[in-house]
């Protein structure tokens, strides 16, 4: 099936998000749509698969005209979609949820799950999905969850299949599995729509790749073309898609953890037996696939859950059981991970938000009265400084794109002076150019002499910073690596193979106890 | 789905982003959308009102029967019901000085009790209870005010403190319940406000609060010295409550704008995870909101028994604590919105009586008017269809969190 666009444009209000858009999809291609956050890529892919009307443009399925008014339609044309988040019933099983919409019936009225079950099997097996049909969804990893947001976009046989940033949730190893099973995609002649930001993973698996940027497709180019090249495109100016920074000036222990364990509201540990020390003036990188126990660590660490053993210590203090308002006090700055949940209120203007966890200081507030002037004067100058873009100090932050949202809060997290910043995917759903001045700062704080903890499941973004790297796979730092470890070997690590029955032994070293 | 959100792209000029609805008064973009709804709510109300007002007048339904001959009939008989019912509305609640004054009397509980729930949403509260609060607020008001022997002054004072402490103590448990152990606003207060009618009804049959020689459940008349006077005298006898509640309105705005009390509030109100991350205290202030949401109730409360109606009774609350929720509803749940919601209310309260002596029309359309504004107030995406209004914002309805949390 080929996938014409022609012209299409959709306009909200006066802001143009897609503009005359052309695009061709042959059969069998696996087309790459690179753009940053906001460029306009989710409003095509919507519109694609009936979501959204058009303002205008026109859509060719095989050369006739088509419109979607719902994403039935789409369906019907043959055009499937897996979403970022995952549109699966967590309590029923594979089978199930594959037929879930068009259910198989034996009887009418009685379903039939040896009908489905079957189905899916077959499916599995012509494109090389492992996957059980009977297990309940909520018992499989992410990656294979995915894979049944494959199967159900096939069994609706769908002949150009749409995947939305698909490697965000994923393990490298899960990566390079997604990426096989795209190859085999194609080659029984399914043309696959590959949305991401990722320029390693355009190449990798591409055919054709289209940069949008601001809306409109800058243009077209081979697999062959070059990350930094690709970047510009993307960003429009050139990127360094490296921080250029000296080796660390490493200082006194500034953080220290000893045995921290923490165990959920489930009863579940989540964090067993966690010792790490962070020094002033060095970045200590936390590595591991999403859900290994970051997410409970740096809680503990800011006191939002307490630990239920083991020890924290900032300059010797024991804060085990300080409160989030303490560590703050303290020194500790922090970035969460979900930035929206944790780390702004959404219908607050940028000019609160800046002051979100400092407007107790005497800098902001005298008694119970805020000094708005100086709260105004700080968000004027934070807004310069960060090159925040928000059209005035009063917008609310949830209006802005989510690099500048993030920014909002690195802002604010370095107006004060620290002694630990922890950062949890700092750049998260950030473009290329705001990762760039991210982490330039992350770095430049580094050398004022403050002890940095990143945690990211991105790789790229651990090598970029990291002066040392701590592996955590289900609850323990498996191993402390430097940061020249190989890719694979520290993937090893992320999978929970030992350091030394891994090829990575060499380079390893365990923790220091 | 990720729906992409119409944000600027990064590395461009800065587009004029959708404007939020906030009140910043000097620009009138942000409130204009609003202002605009609010209107048309109000139109839409009234035709609709006019309706019911025609069409259940006799002489309406009359001409009815020969409209095929004689359609005019019809039609003058309409819009004379509907000019003679609205205009004795409009005369009863500001057409004479002993009209606004009963307006001002009737609207300063609402009003109060209205901030009480107004103060609570914003920190993401649903509170319920306004109407407990107040009645556990009248009897303590009351208690001092018909029992205690004190001087003029000195006893208003007193009987308002009481009250205003009953009321924050009766607020503050379902604060703390909620702080403490999660129970919920809504489930909670509810059973306050029973608790609270079975006691005013327990404490009247008490001999204490019994008035001498009735056989009513009615207690003692709060005596003159605890009562809020009437400065301004019979040709405008609006009672100094009235002030209270105007300042209790100007106080709430500076609370929740100004104060950082009010900036944890309404960060609490907004994201209780990014507010906690930032080392607020939720359970601090939910437990402080539902006080200062009973304080305010309580207060309410003290313009009635103190002021209105000057004795207990079991139906002195009326339905204040109820009609304040939709009061905070009507006024967005910004303090500004709220006084003048509560005005509204009041006005309609005591112009709808006139409109029942004068015109004949039931006062109960007043609760229809009612009904229909703050229905279509909470709905602007309809009155925005029906009256073509193709501005954004505007549209923020007013929520607490809901069952989940």
């Amino acid at each position: 099936m080929k996938l014409e666009i022609k012209g299409l444009t959709k306009r909200f209000g006066s802001f143009t998000a897609n503009d005359h858009i052309d695009l061709t999809i042959e059969p069998g291609e696996i087309h790459c749509l690179l753009g940053e956050n906001g460029a306009g890529k989710s409003t095509l892919m919507n519109m694609l698969y009936g979501l959204l009307d058009p303002t205008e443009g026109e859509i060719l399925v095989d050369g006739q005209p088509v419109t979607f008014k719902s994403p039935s339609d789409a369906i019907a044309a043959g055009i499937g979609m897996v979403h970022q988040h995952f549109m699966l019933v967590p309590v029923f099983t594979v089978a199930e949820n594959v037929m879930l919409g068009r259910e198989q019936v034996s009887v009418p009225g009685v379903l039939s799950r040896r009908k489905a079950s079957a189905m899916v099997t077959e499916l599995s097996e012509r494109y090389g999905l492992r996957v059980d049909p009977g297990t309940l969804v909520e018992a499989l990893p992410v990656g294979v969850q995915q894979r049944v947001e494959i199967i159900k976009a096939l069994s609706n046989e769908a002949k150009v299949l749409i995947l939305d940033e698909p490697t965000a949730v994923l393990t490298p190893q899960e990566i390079d599995e997604l990426m096989d099973i795209m190859r085999s995609l194609k080659e029984q002649g399914t043309s696959i729509i590959f949305i991401t930001h990722k320029l390693r993973e355009v190449k990798a698996v591409g055919d054709r790749i289209s940069v949008i940027r601001r809306g409109k497709v800058v243009g077209t180019a081979p697999p062959s073309t070059s990350e930094a090249e690709l970047a510009e495109m993307m960003v429009g100016r050139e990127v360094k898609l490296k921080v250029d920074k000296d080796p660390p000036d490493t200082g006194a222990v500034v953080m220290s953890v000893e045995g921290c364990t923490v165990v959920d509201p489930r009863g579940h540990q989540v964090v067993k037996d966690v010792s790490f020390e962070a020094r002033a003036g060095e970045v200590l990188g936390i590595a591991g696939v999403q859900g290994n126990g970051q997410t409970e660590l740096i809680k503990a660490l800011l006191g939002l859950v307490k630990p239920d053993a083991g020890v924290i210590r900032l300059d010797g203090d024991d804060i085990s059981r300080h409160g989030p308002r303490e560590s703050l006090d303290d020194g500790i700055g922090y970035i969460p991970e979900d930035r929206s949940h944790d780390g702004y209120v959404g219908a607050f203007s940028v000019r609160e938000n800046l002051i979100l966890d400092i407007y107790r200081s005497d800098e902001f507030s005298t008694g119970l009265a805020l000094k708005l002037d100086d709260i105004a004067a700080n968000a004027d100058a934070r807004i310069k400084e960060f090159d925040i873009r928000t059209e005035s100090a009063e917008t609310p932050v949830s209006s802005l794109s989510g690099g500048n949202q993030q920014k909002v809060v690195v802002a604010r997290e370095f107006s004060r002076p620290l002694k630990v910043l922890i950062a949890s995917q700092p750049t998260r759903g950030v473009d290329v150019g705001s990762i760039e001045f991210i982490h330039k700062r992350i770095i430049s704080e580094r050398d004022k002499g403050t002890a940095v903890i990143i945690v990211s499941t991105e790789l790229d973004e651990i090598f970029t910073l990291s002066d040392r790297i701590a592996v955590m796979y289900d609850g323990r730092i498996v191993a402390t690596v430097s940061p020249d470890i190989a890719r694979e070997d520290i993937g090893l690590l992320m999978a929970g193979a030992t350091p030394d029955s891994g090829p990575a032994s060499g380079k390893t070293e365990e923790v220091p106890a | 789905m990720s729906t992409q959100a119409p944000a600027p792209p990064p590395g461009a000029a800065p587009e004029p982003a959708e404007p939020e609805p906030r009140t910043d008064l000097r620009d009138p973009r942000s409130w204009l959308p609003s202002v605009k709804v609010t209107a048309g709510a109000f139109v839409i109300a009234l035709v609709i009102g006019a309706f019911v007002i025609a069409f259940s007048d006799d002489d309406v339904i009359e001409s009815l029967s020969y409209f095929g001959s004689y359609p005019w009939d019809f039609f003058t008989r309409s819009a004379d019901a509907v000019w003679s019912s609205y205009s004795a509305l409009v005369r009863g609640s500001v057409g004479s000085s002993n009209a606004i004054a009963s307006t001002l009397n009737r609207s300063a509980p609402l009003i109060c009790a209205g901030l009480g729930v107004t103060l609570a949403f914003r920190a993401g509260l649903f509170n319920i209870g306004a109407q407990g609060q107040l009645i556990v607020g009248a009897i303590c008001a009351g208690y001092v005010g018909f029992t205690w022997d004190l001087p003029p002054v000195l006893h208003l004072v007193v009987a308002l403190i009481a009250g205003l402490l009953g009321g924050a103590v009766w607020g503050a448990i379902t604060g703390f319940l909620k702080a403490r152990t999660g129970a919920h606003e809504v489930i909670t207060t509810i059973m306050f406000n029973y608790l609270a009618a079975s006691i005013l009804i327990f404490a009247l049959g008490h001999d204490t609060f019994q008035r001498p020689g009735s056989d009513n459940a009615l207690s003692p008349k709060v005596d003159d010295s605890a009562t809020f006077g009437k400065p301004l005298g019979d040709g405008f006898p609006v009672h100094t409550g009235v002030v209270l509640a105007i300042l209790a309105g100007f106080a709430v705005w500076w609370l929740l704008e100004r104060s950082t009390w009010g900036f944890e509030l309404r960060a609490v109100g907004a994201n209780a995870d990014a507010s906690r991350t930032a080392g607020m205290s939720v359970a601090k202030v939910y437990t402080l909101a539902m006080l200062f949401a009973g304080l305010l109730a309580g207060l309410a409360a003290t313009m009635q028994v103190l002021g209105n109606q000057n004795s207990l009774s079991p139906t002195l609350p009326g339905s204040i604590g109820f009609d304040a929720i939709t009061v905070a509803l009507l006024g967005r749940a910004t303090p500004l919105g709220t006084v003048l919601a509560g005005l509204l209310f009041g006005a309609m309260s005591v112009g709808g009586v006139a409109m029942q002596a004068s015109a004949g029309t039931p006062k109960e359309l007043t609760d229809v008017l009612q009904a229909l504004i703050v229905l279509f107030v909470a709905a602007p995406a309809l009155v925005k269809g029906m009256l073509r209004i193709r501005e954004t914002g505007g549209g923020s309805t007013v929520m607490a969190k809901g069952w989940g949390s």
